[in-house]
């Protein structure tokens, strides 16, 4: 992919929800493992996937995220039996309303990766922040009163 | 307001290589509630944590934020710390700026920002963190090991030997795994049923251990220190309690169909059997795929001889159901099919075949009583090539991308055995590289080479096919660089090992993760090798990778000690991360119930105080000892209700917040 010539100088902003038993730990183990992305990147530890509330998408978005993904344990293998499954029917829902609100659907993904797959975690960063870049900046639902 | 100490770590260079640790402390300095900012070389020494502990008593903390590894990592300690210092353990928060920030990142400047941001997020987390208290849950005082391997065994005789009560749930009819088929064992050349069916007996002689053969797990719930498990004890239809193992019936059963697994299928069993004589339990088992009785109704010749009555055709599959305290996986592997190297031709010659087969070709209770014999057509095999790496080390999709480990030094094995039993045979041996990493292994390896004149060749083999009555093996020599033909009598390829296709489904129900190649994973790869990442969930030999008779031994032991330093204790402390309802909030409509895995919502009829209106409410109480922390109801409650102590979601929202600045 090649990334947007006007959107060279931008520099998104992407918020990365992870799972603690299996993404947290596989963006651990590409760590240890020194497989790079980029610092646009910016993990928040969550007990499942399952506890990541619509409203901290929003909230995201609202104050000038660029793009958000949450990474979860594969289909069947949540830590807590069934969570994951919450997190996909709750994200396609919340990512459809979105993107009719005019929020691409690139700019959101749930992805399944497994705290044995640090280059998974990698590989993933590395292509979500490509096609965020392509995307350019996210102006909609910003609210500008969050501004300092 | 918090008054908030900030503790950036360098850990040597590994942070403060890619990360300007001062400019970090500094830039957080004045962030509101900082009192203290400060950065050190190594937090988690014993200076760094003084440090910490003075700090917290000088400056009356009552949160502290570590910038440092992974809280994976080091969360535990600096908790302790904390705890040490007077201060709740629960008040520290971790902002990974190491495997998240300096070892994935180059540019310094970046570094340094990012780290800045994850430091702002965790202070805005640690302000609105409360003290936690963990409540606390009994252990029960038994282990479950499934697969009845050497891994197994050894785990449950030294979990038993401490004086715990252990069941082995084994899938096949008895126990004994891989290791009772082989012949020898490296590098000592032990005979593995010598040292292998004493420890058999030994675990189905314990008063504390029992053995649930021919079982499978059906389902696992609950957690560390209470675990229930269902097994299913299928239907032998063979009644074992009055089953004396004398074995008649096996002898007159008139249906020899069945090909003998015990044996790798060179042979072929009755349909009633038992897998081999020092099997454990020795009670036979009918298989219903070719017993015809159970097919037709007609025959039955088995319950006509058997003294004892034992037989019975009706019997059904049991489901029992047990608790436990912890639970070790010892699945074990099996070979990999070999659909994929067509090359090698072993579905198309008898006379190629794997090394287990060859164990049992060369095994005196094997299907030619010991005496080595080309599968075709019963001769001795005169010339016989070994190839290594079938399938291992293999990028190229067809088979598996890591090494099996154990090839390199049962070839060197059975090629030794074979030059010392039939001198006038010629062994040529193709490798890649032959790698004996282990104690007295090169030796071994070097034996087989100087004292038995077994022939190396460097190079992979191309491709095999039958000839004239023989095999030829085409190859190349990579050190005379030439290419080589040799008619060989009998092909034996090193296949790669995988983990049992069980484990799978095992690790689902386990909740325990499984890595790319279907190996459970472990806690962490040098510090925690024998516990999953699952409280209270352990591995033990080939279900976590690759491993010889000596490694899995050794493995298997330090699973049964982990297990014993768990099942020793009475009181476990439990996560108090756990979910809570406000009940001003909550409404009674049990959509956190519906959600709930573990069933810890119930609801109760309570009077509450709404701003001086007293009345009674139907409302969500959430029980902590079950509560595992998922978080599902919180999303879930339409009301707000629900929240999950340690990741309310105001922190959750303070940390989108500071990381969006």
């Amino acid at each position: 992919m090649q990334i947007n010539e006007n959107n060279k100088e931008f520099k998104p902003l992407i918020v990365a929800f992870c799972c603690n038993w299996c993404s947290y730990a596989g963006a651990d183990l590409a760590g240890s493992s020194r497989l790079s992305y980029p610092a646009n990147v910016k993990v928040i530890r969550v007990p499942c996937s399952c506890r990541v509330n619509p409203m901290f998408i929003l909230r995201a978005f609202q104050r000038g995220a660029d793009g958000v993904i949450i990474a979860g344990c594969h289909p069947g293998d949540c830590h807590y039996t069934s969570g994951n499954y919450f997190a996909r029917r709750r994200m396609t829902l919340l990512f459809s309303m979105l993107d009719y609100m005019g929020i691409e659907k690139g700019r959101t993904r749930v992805e399944w990766i497994s705290a044995a797959e640090g280059a998974k975690f990698s590989a993933t960063m590395n292509e979500f922040v490509e096609t965020i870049h392509n995307l350019g900046p996210n102006k909609k639902l910003e609210d500008l009163r969050c501004k300092e | 307001m918090q008054k908030i100490g900030v503790f950036v770590c360098w850990c040597g260079s590994n942070i403060a290589g890619t990360v300007d640790v001062e400019r970090v402390a500094q830039a957080v300095a004045n962030e509101p509630g900082v009192v203290i900012s400060t950065d050190y070389q190594y937090m988690c020494s014993e200076a760094g944590q003084l440090k910490i502990r003075q700090a917290i008593k000088e400056y009356g903390l009552t949160g502290i934020v570590v910038c440092s590894c992974s809280p994976r990592m080091h969360e535990a300690t600096f908790r302790k710390t904390a705890q040490a210092a007077g201060l709740n353990p629960y008040m520290v928060e971790i902002a990974n700026i190491r495997e998240q920030c300096s070892w994935i990142h180059k540019d310094k400047d970046e570094g340094t920002e990012k780290a800045i941001i994850l430091a702002k997020a965790a202070i805005a987390k640690l302000h609105l963190n409360t003290p936690l208290k963990a409540g606390e849950s009994a252990v029960t005082k038994r282990a479950l090991v499934i697969g009845g391997g050497i891994a197994g065994i050894q785990t449950a005789l030294d979990i038993a030997d401490a004086g715990y009560e252990v069941d082995i749930v084994e899938k096949s009819p008895t126990i004994g795994g891989k290791m009772a088929q082989l012949d020898k064992t490296f590098p000592t050349l032990d005979c593995a049923a010598c040292i292998l069916t004493p420890k058999m007996v030994d675990a189905s002689a314990h008063e504390k251990i029992n053995l649930f053969t021919y079982s499978e797990v059906e389902g696992v719930s609950g957690f560390v220190g209470n675990f229930k498990v269902k097994i299913r004890k299928k239907a032998r239809h063979v009644k074992a309690d009055l089953c004396t193992g004398c074995g008649v019936c096996t002898e007159k059963c008139p249906s020899r169909k069945a090909p003998n697994e015990f044996n790798q299928g060179l042979n072929k069993r009755g349909a009633i059997y038992i897998p081999f004589a020092q099997a454990i339990p020795n009670v036979p088992v009918i298989d219903t795929e070719y017993c015809v009785k159970m097919k037709t109704g007609k025959c039955g010749l088995c319950a006509t001889v058997c003294p004892s009555k034992a037989i019975d055709f009706e019997q059904q599959d049991e489901i029992v159901e047990r608790e436990y305290g912890a639970i070790v996986a010892a699945t074990g592997y099996k070979l990999i099919n070999l659909d994929n190297f067509e090359e090698f031709g072993y579905a198309q010659n008898k006379d190629v075949i794997t090394s287990l087969e060859l164990e049992r070709l060369m095994n005196a209770a094997g299907p030619t009583k010991g005496t080595l014999l080309r599968p075709s057509d019963n001769e001795h095999p005169h010339e016989i090539v070994f190839i290594q790496c079938v399938g291992s080390r293999d990028v190229s999709g067809c088979g598996k991308p890591y090494c099996s480990k154990i090839c390199c030094m049962y070839t060197a094995k059975h090629a030794m055995m074979i030059r010392d039993k039939y001198p006038d045979t010629k062994v040529h041996v193709f490798y890649i590289d032959v790698r004996t990493p282990g104690k007295n292994f090169d030796e071994f390896y070097r034996r087989a080479v100087e004292e038995y004149g077994v022939d190396y060749i460097k190079g992979m083999v191309g491709k095999v096919v039958e000839k004239d009555g023989k095999l030829l093996v085409q190859g190349s020599d990579l050190i005379a660089n030439e290419q080589i033909k040799i008619e060989a009598d009998l092909v034996v390829l090193a296949t790669a090992i995988e983990p049992d296709p069980s484990v799978k489904n095992l690790a689902t129900m386990l909740t325990a993760s499984i890595d790319t190649n279907n190996f459970l994973t472990e806690a962490h790869a040098k510090l925690r090798p024998v516990e999953s990442p699952t409280a209270g969930v352990f591995l033990s030999g080939v279900c976590q990778g690759p491993k010889d008779v000596p490694e899995t031994v050794a493995q298997a032991s330090a699973a049964a000690a982990k297990v014993i330093g768990l099942l020793a204790k009475d009181k476990l402390t439990c996560n108090p991360c756990v979910a809570n309802s406000n009940e001003l909030l909550c409404n009674g409509c049990s959509q956190c119930a519906n959600v709930c895995p573990y069933g810890a919502i119930e609801y109760i009829n309570k009077e509450v105080n709404d701003h001086g209106k007293r009345e009674v409410r139907r409302i969500a109480l959430v029980n902590e000892a079950v509560c595992q922390g998922c978080g599902a109801c919180t999303v879930t409650c339409p009301s707000g209700a629900m929240d999950l102590k340690g990741f309310t979601t105001r922190q959750i929202m303070a940390e989108v917040d500071a990381i969006c600045k």
